[in-house]
């Protein structure tokens, strides 16, 4: 450090976030007087454009060489600030963000005296670290043109298809045999009553047409390490037993095949055998054989089914295979499960036979379903004459889930509708909380349901259900509350609107790619607003419901938004990270090994008796430096001695 | 030496790691949960970056405690395990402090993930509480 630092200290209003609860004039004489602060403002917002010409003007007119911003939290305007210092011609890093918003205004509300307290401590400490502050450059890091997409629902799809039209690479990773996720499962779709599977199946056939893709499914990611730009990705592939080039899906092994389990495909509401197709769309249309039921993979043990290939496509010797992809950005669309009310025995699903889930009797209404489209109840097979559907089910519940699912009004509306086309003799009733029917013609697809239709609407959620142990009818106990009013009424079936819950696999997909999820089990965003698929982590986006619960158009509409974001991160061919590497003083190093043993990156080598670092490997979490015992390494913008200004002014008075 | 004791309020330094508690605390601010104003935030990287001296020389400076905060073990740590390495220096720290004289409740490890705003919030409250009972660093008198 030659120059003198000349301080320039920016203290931002925040409109009344922070001016309405701290004396902006008193933080202001405050902050004059701190040493080597040359000049110090205040302005309503200092994001903005005006409020970042003042710190320009400064910079050529009184010369500050050092830029204090107390503001909000740098995880917000850090960025737009040491822009400005770059456009001015001053390092970016010798810029210093004071957190006297998400820190201290926000969280002392109605203690303005300490609020001010520590505005003007929180400002000492940046000043004391900015004025030890060193001119750092960006490090640029390569970047290419392939992307990672795991899972292939709808929002996987249509974000492998917006990447790989425009010219980038994309490995597309699926955990079950066939993609098309969730939406597969569905009949239609609401409010527009399309056909879900003759939307989507165009999609999955471009996938495996394309190009630009490479699909792995029967496969999932085991492990991801690297940066944006270099992720090293592991993914196992689970053996089919079928080549798929070779099989004519002629659907000769599924017949001989003497094993039957329940079909998850279906809701379990049928049988499928151990060798098959989930459903005769599955794409790529190859089956599989699914070796946990399987008699045993030998012709000793059954072996019906490679009798009977012609193609010769059934191999009982394939193995699972470990694939390596070097990729540069990564979209997690993980997808969901429905909320299973089991778990808290819910209205004693699973222990009465009419009582259902709704994605049970969204396959059963489905042509192609178990009971080719017949509704019927599960206890006697006969078509329900009344039918209730419980809202709510596993969401907006102390005891389940919080948070509402966005998609149950709508669907158990759609399948009362469909109900009603069928059978307009039945008599569907829904018990709603709150009908939320917020997206775009929505609310006219539910008042004509309850006008055109003659669904019933009653508020109040359902307290208990019972059941009639010959007959197997049920009788819903619930408080209409619009009414103010105890009902009883029977009904043949119950349908339980089940909400949407992380799928099983995100807490351990999550843990391999480091990314935060909220206490709900979604991925968290790096900002609900203005960044809604960034992960914290750089060129890893998430989309659709693996963020959280959301209807088909959003999730498309997210998982196009990932796709440009990951196209504007590769199309450049670099990208720009922050230079928080550790640089090591050969004059002063020992060469004892330490930091070698605790780096997590394998970045330090021993050489010459010398600790060697190397800066593409390191990532600047500072591990080696509080740990060196002869002090030789310093991790940049977090180095001993700008920290240690920040500890010596934190309690100075 | 008038009596403070009646009116004594801790000062405490927090070092917080960048990607969950620093975030964590962020959150705490966006949902306007109200903590006691007694700490002051020092960001870094990761709460393995966080010396043992930098916590001595807190100590030395007046602080009357200090709480560090990283990501919850055993894989939330954005540099995998930072976390951990952050626990064993405590450990060792604590003896360091037993030595010293220093009693070891005024160093405090927690785990606060960036969606833990409300977990931030109490654990001040209750660090705060904690300090405001065992009175001031006996360092500062001396």
């Amino acid at each position: 450090m030659s120059e003198q630092p000349r301080i320039g200290v920016y203290l931002c209003h925040c409109g009344t976030n922070i001016a309405g609860v701290i004396d902006m004039k008193r933080l202001l004489a405050y902050a004059e007087k701190l040493p080597n602060v040359v000049v110090a403002r205040d302005y309503t917002y200092m994001c903005s454009d005006p409020g970042q010409q003042l710190i320009r003007k400064d910079i050529h007119e009184s010369k500050i060489n050092r830029v204090v911003a107390a503001a909000c939290s740098p995880t917000l305007h850090e960025p737009t600030f040491r822009r400005v210092l770059e456009e001015e011609g001053l390092s970016p890093y010798f810029f210093d963000m004071a957190n006297i918003r998400e820190q201290d205004t926000w969280v002392h509300m109605k203690n303005p005296e300490e609020a001010l307290q520590i505005a003007q401590d929180t400002i000492r400490m940046s000043a004391a670290r900015a004025a030890r502050l060193e001119e750092l450059k960006p490090k640029e890091v390569k970047v290419g043109r392939r992307a990672l997409i795991i899972g292939g629902g709808i929002s996987g799809i249509s974000a492998a298809l917006d990447l790989a039209n425009a010219g980038f690479t994309v490995y597309l990773v699926e955990k079950s045999p066939t993609i098309g996720g969730r939406m597969a499962q569905l009949d239609k779709t609401f409010p527009t009553m399309d056909c879900s599977s003759c939307i989507l199946t165009p999609k999955m056939v471009s996938i495996s047409r394309h190009p630009n893709v490479k699909l792995f499914t029967y496969a999932e990611v085991k492990d991801v390490q690297g940066f944006v730009g270099n992720f090293k990705v592991k993914v196992l592939q689970k053996p089919k037993y079928v080549d798929e080039k070779k099989c004519t899906s002629c659907n000769e092994c599924t017949k001989i095949c003497p094993v039957e389990v329940p079909d998850e495909f279906n809701a379990n509401l049928s049988w499928r055998k151990a060798i098959y197709i989930p459903f005769p769309q599955a794409v790529p249309p190859s089956y599989v054989l699914d070796e946990e039921n399987c008699l045993g993979l030998t012709p000793l043990a059954c072996g019906k089914c490679i009798d009977v290939c012609d193609p010769d496509a059934i191999d009982y010797d394939q193995r699972a295979k470990e694939i390596e992809l070097d990729v540069d950005t990564i979209i997690v669309a993980t997808g969901y499960d429905p909320y299973n009310p089991l778990n808290e025995h819910e209205y004693n699903y699973g222990m009465f036979q009419n009582v259902v889930t709704s994605l049970e009797m969204e396959r059963m209404l489905n042509a192609s379903g178990p009971t080719s489209g017949k509704v019927v109840r599960p206890s006697d097979l006969k078509e329900p004459k009344r039918i209730v559907y419980v809202q709510c089910v596993g969401s907006r519940n102390e005891k389940t889930n919080l948070y509402c699912s966005r998609v149950c009004c709508m669907y158990a509306v759609k399948q009362a509708r469909q109900l009603k086309e069928k059978h307009p003799e039945i008599e569907v009733r829904i018990f709603y909380v709150d009908i939320r029917a917020f997206g775009k013609g929505f609310e006219e697809f539910y008042e004509r349901a309850a006008k055109d239709y003659g669904v019933l609407f009653t508020r109040g959620r359902v307290a208990e259900i019972l059941e009639d142990p010959k007959e197997k009818n049920l009788t819903v106990r619930v408080e209409d509350t619009l009414l103010g009013t105890p009902l009883e009424l029977e009904t043949d079936m119950v349908v339980l609107s089940v909400g949407i819950t992380p799928s099983v696999d995100a807490n351990e997909i999550r843990k391999i790619l480091k990314i935060p999820a909220g206490p709900d089990g979604f991925f968290s965003e790096a900002h609900p607003k203005l960044r809604p698929v960034d992960t914290v982590v750089d060129g890893i986006l998430i989309a659709g419901t693996a963020a959280g619960p959301k209807d088909i158009p959003d999730a498309v509409a997210q998982a196009k938004a990932a796709a440009s974001g990951a196209a504007s991160l590769m199309a450049p061919g670099v990208y720009v990270v922050e230079p928080y590497y550790a640089t090591i003083d050969d004059s002063i190093c020992g060469g004892c090994g330490t930091c070698v043993l605790l780096c997590p990156f394998r970045a330090i080598t021993i050489e010459d008796k010398r600790a060697k670092l190397n800066e593409a490997l390191c990532k600047g979490c500072g591990a080696c430096a509080s740990a060196c015992p002869a002090g030789a390494i310093k991790p940049n913008h977090f180095t001993d001695e700008q920290i240690m200004a920040q500890v010596e002014q934190a309690v100075a008075k | 030496m008038i009596d403070m004791s009646s009116k004594f309020e801790p000062q405490i330094l927090g070092f917080l790691c960048n990607w969950c508690s620093y975030a964590g605390a962020d959150l705490a601010g966006t949902g306007r949960t109200q903590y006691s104003p007694n700490l002051r935030i020092i960001r870094v990287m990761c709460s393995g970056r966080v010396d043992p001296t930098f916590i001595l020389a807190a100590m030395k400076n007046g602080a009357d405690g200090v709480l560090i905060a990283g990501c919850h073990p055993p894989s939330d740590c954005h540099y995998l395990t930072g976390n951990l390495k952050a626990r064993r220096r405590y450990h060792l720290l604590l003896k360091l402090l037993d030595q010293l004289g220093i009693e070891r409740e005024r160093v405090r490890l927690e785990w606060v993930s960036a969606s833990e705003g409300e977990r931030f919030a109490k654990i001040v409250d209750e660090f705060t509480e904690q300090i405001r009972t065992m009175g001031p660093n006996p360092l500062k008198s001396s």
